[in-house]
């Protein structure tokens, strides 16, 4: 400790821990995971329940609005999405209030690998991110070439960012080094075409310990954000869970000097949540984390009460 | 992005703030005497004033103890009754007296709120037991001690963990509350009346002095307080709680970020926080962290997480403590949080390097100063500790915190977490005699 203000952490090269600082195989793999700080699950939401609570003033609410609508990644994940479905939901996406110019467009779609390329085609020469789920959406489970596959496909669609799951089964069955090594492989088709998101599927973790530690498995492997849930299964983004996950993007900026982000997706439905998430942002892992590059809502409906509470807001 | 949430102020009428005040006795507000300035720690401005009680209202009140005494204490069901009443009456009046708390004491709003809960809970928690006393082993028949003086240096909850248990017995009291907040007592025993306690059960006697004849004498306060207390009645049974000397003990294998939480709840009370050596940097980095980005302010605002501190001779204190620490070769930290212009508050600060023989490291710390001393083994946390009031022991590992509970001194250690005054949880310092 020293005895003046902290200076921030000096810049490193990014990547500079990785693998081969924790070592190859699942055994210590583990060994590096589970010496990570434990988390007290009555302490973590105690705390999120204080931030809660927070209140924030009418004067600061649009602009607090504005920031949470260039978050959302506008999402449609249905057995029965159309072509047409997902051309609506870009012209959503790209002009979310046709009345209002000043309403930010939001950050990506999100939709299934193989309509990738009709979102692609919808918003041509838009800055809105097209975002597709890929390596055997929901589930997960399906062979890597399979995964990979899917992954193609959708990259070849025009898609911007990645949303890969990781394999829940291999990471319950303690083969952590299966589960990291499918993340490489994913992040080196990715690299240099698309941004790659890490779904842990947290509500299928047995608890918080465990979401920090997949957390950090992400990051370890190239994930450019951890994302909580697929929003196929319940509970999904809780806001201890996404407290977790603030915590471990800031413990790695602490760490290697590089910022990677959070996506809460799931289960986040209303205005007043998504401010929720947003102090917790600010509070857990700081101002710098308040951007749409390191902070993503994944939400279907989120964006229609955003609007309706701003059309109210002053 | 720079976000400001801007400023949520509750609202300071909820509190019902009077201009003036005067002791609480026999079921009424009396005249007194010599009115003491009540200042709003926040503005540092004088808001209200009580009425001091003289000698001649002191005698009074022990008069009305003893009469409503000999009612109050051979009857248990009716006790119960009313006491259980006087739980609903402060759950009902919870927004007001945490607003006064915030306003005289400035405790933030929302902390206020916690304690009051807290203190309906134990109200409520000794209700049940006033008709049960015959049934819970002290023998076969356990009697009221008679007139009870209480002396507190504290906010409400440190008020309601002498009184209700000694109004439960069936004791009359007669209390001194801390001259710095006396509001909140005074409306409490308001309260009582409301819940239909008989008058003369509660009295209330700011700046009294009680060298008259009660039967027992109950103080909570810092050290120095209780022996000062204590010395004014020579001769009468004294229960000490002494307050103070919260010891944060963190663990290499604690939940850090719970760790820091856990702490900075605490703030402004009297701790240290004792670390193993190995964690002891990650741990500063984080806590500096943290504090960078705590909001201090006024009270009545929600979004504060730190009030001012309760009195301008506190904050005296504490800055002469620094000072001592300073010169004493502590390194010191301080928060870089934007303070309010006026009123009492102080910047949060930590001190490293310090030793268990420095000023910082064995006085009462009234401010949020918060001292970080390290260890290198639990018996080392645990010699370094000496005997505090409170421990909270922050470890992942079960048998080393029971370990810990088991050679601490202390009158209640917690695991991973700090400041959960369970009503049905033991919480007394070893020196006390039990007088009820």
């Amino acid at each position: 400790m020293t005895a003046t203000v902290p200076a921030p952490p000096a810049e490193t090269p990014p990547g500079v821990l990785g693998r081969a600082d924790v070592g190859r195989d699942d055994r210590s793999l583990r060994r590096f995971l589970h010496g990570l700080p434990p988390v007290d699950e009555a302490g973590l939401e105690r705390r999120s329940a204080w931030l809660a609570g927070r209140r924030v003033a009418a004067s600061a609410e649009r602009q607090v609005l504005d920031l949470a609508v260039s978050m959302v990644d506008l999402t449609t994940l249905e057995g029965a999405d159309t072509p047409g479905r997902v051309r609506a939901l870009c012209a959503q996406a790209h002009r979310p209030e046709p009345t209002d110019p000043e309403v930010p467009q939001v950050a990506a779609v999100c939709v299934y690998p193989d309509l990738a390329a009709v979102a692609a085609e919808a918003l041509r020469g838009s800055p809105v991110g097209i975002a597709a789920v890929a390596t055997a959406f929901p589930s997960g489970r399906a062979s890597l070439p399979v995964k990979l596959a899917d992954t193609a496909l959708a990259l070849d669609g025009g898609a911007t960012e990645i949303d890969m799951v990781i394999d829940r089964g291999a990471w319950l069955a303690g083969r952590y080094g299966q589960a990291h090594d499918e993340i490489v492989a994913v992040r080196a088709l990715v690299d240099g075409r698309a941004h790659l998101k890490v779904i842990l599927e947290t509500g299928e973790l047995p608890g918080y310990d465990d979401v920090r530690r997949a957390a950090w498995l992400a990051l370890l492997a190239g994930a450019d954000m951890v994302k909580t849930s697929t929003g196929k299964t319940s509970p999904a983004a809780t806001l201890p869970v996404v407290q977790v996950l603030l915590q471990a993007v800031r413990d790695w900026y602490r760490t290697t000097g590089e910022r990677r982000g959070v996506k809460a997706a799931g289960g986040i439905r209303h205005a007043q949540d998504a401010v929720r998430h947003l102090v917790a942002v600010h509070e857990v892992a700081g101002p710098a984390w308040l951007t749409p590059a390191l902070f993503r809502f994944g939400a279907s409906s989120l964006l229609d009460d955003l609007l309706r509470r701003r059309r109210t807001a002053r | 992005m720079n976000w400001d949430y801007g400023v949520a102020p509750g609202d300071a009428a909820v509190a019902k703030l009077k201009p003036a005040y005067s002791p609480f006795v026999d079921g009424r507000y009396v005249e007194g005497g010599d009115p003491l300035a009540v200042h709003n720690p926040t503005t540092g401005e004088r808001h209200a004033e009580v009425a001091a009680a003289c000698a001649a209202d002191v005698e009074h009140a022990v008069g009305a103890a003893r009469r409503a005494q000999v009612g109050w204490g051979t009857l248990p069901a009716r006790r119960a009754r009313l006491l259980f009443r006087l739980a609903q009456v402060v759950d009902d009046r919870r927004d007001e007296l945490a607003a006064l708390e915030a306003l005289d004491a400035g405790r933030p709003v929302r902390r206020a709120r916690d304690d009051l809960t807290a203190v309906a809970a134990h109200v409520r928690s000794c209700a049940g037991w006033a008709d049960k006393l015959e049934f819970a082993g002290f023998g076969p028949a356990p009697r009221p001690v008679g007139v009870l003086g209480v002396l507190v240096a504290g906010a409400l909850p440190a008020v309601a963990r002498r009184v209700a248990p000694a109004l439960a017995c069936g004791n009359a009291v007669v209390l001194v509350p801390d001259p710095d907040a006396p509001l909140g007592a005074l409306v409490l025993a308001e309260a009582a009346a409301e819940a239909g306690l008989p008058n003369g059960v509660l009295n209330v006697v700011p700046g009294g002095v009680l060298d008259v004849d009660v039967d027992a004498v109950a103080v909570t306060g810092p050290p120095a307080f209780c022996r000062a207390a204590a010395r004014l009645v020579p001769g009468r049974a004294v229960a000490r709680e002494t307050t103070g000397g919260l010891a944060q003990i963190v663990h290499d294998d604690a939940p850090l970020d719970q760790a820091i939480d856990g702490i900075v709840e605490a703030l402004g009370e009297d701790q240290r926080v004792l670390v193993a050596e190995s964690v002891a940097d990650e741990l500063g980095e984080l806590l500096r962290e943290r504090l960078a980005r705590l909001r201090v302010g006024d009270p009545l605002d929600h979004n504060t997480d730190l009030g001012p501190m309760s009195s301008v001779q506190r904050r005296d204190r504490a800055v002469a403590l620094a000072t001592a620490a300073d010169d004493e070769g502590a390194r010191r930290w301080t928060s870089p949080t934007r303070l309010p212009e006026h009123g009492w508050f102080l910047a949060p600060t930590v001190f490293i390097d310090v030793a268990p023989t420095m000023r910082v490291a064995r006085e009462e710390i009234p401010g949020p100063l918060l001292p970080v001393l390290t260890f290198r083994t639990p018996a080392e946390a645990v010699t370094t500790a000496g005997a505090p009031r409170a421990a909270a022991v922050w470890t992942d590992k079960g048998s080393r915190a029971l370990w810990t509970a088991q050679r601490l001194p202390a009158g209640i250690v917690w695991v991973n977490t700090v400041n959960r005054w369970e009503p049905a949880a033991p919480a007394a310092a070893l020196s006390d005699h039990l007088v009820f």
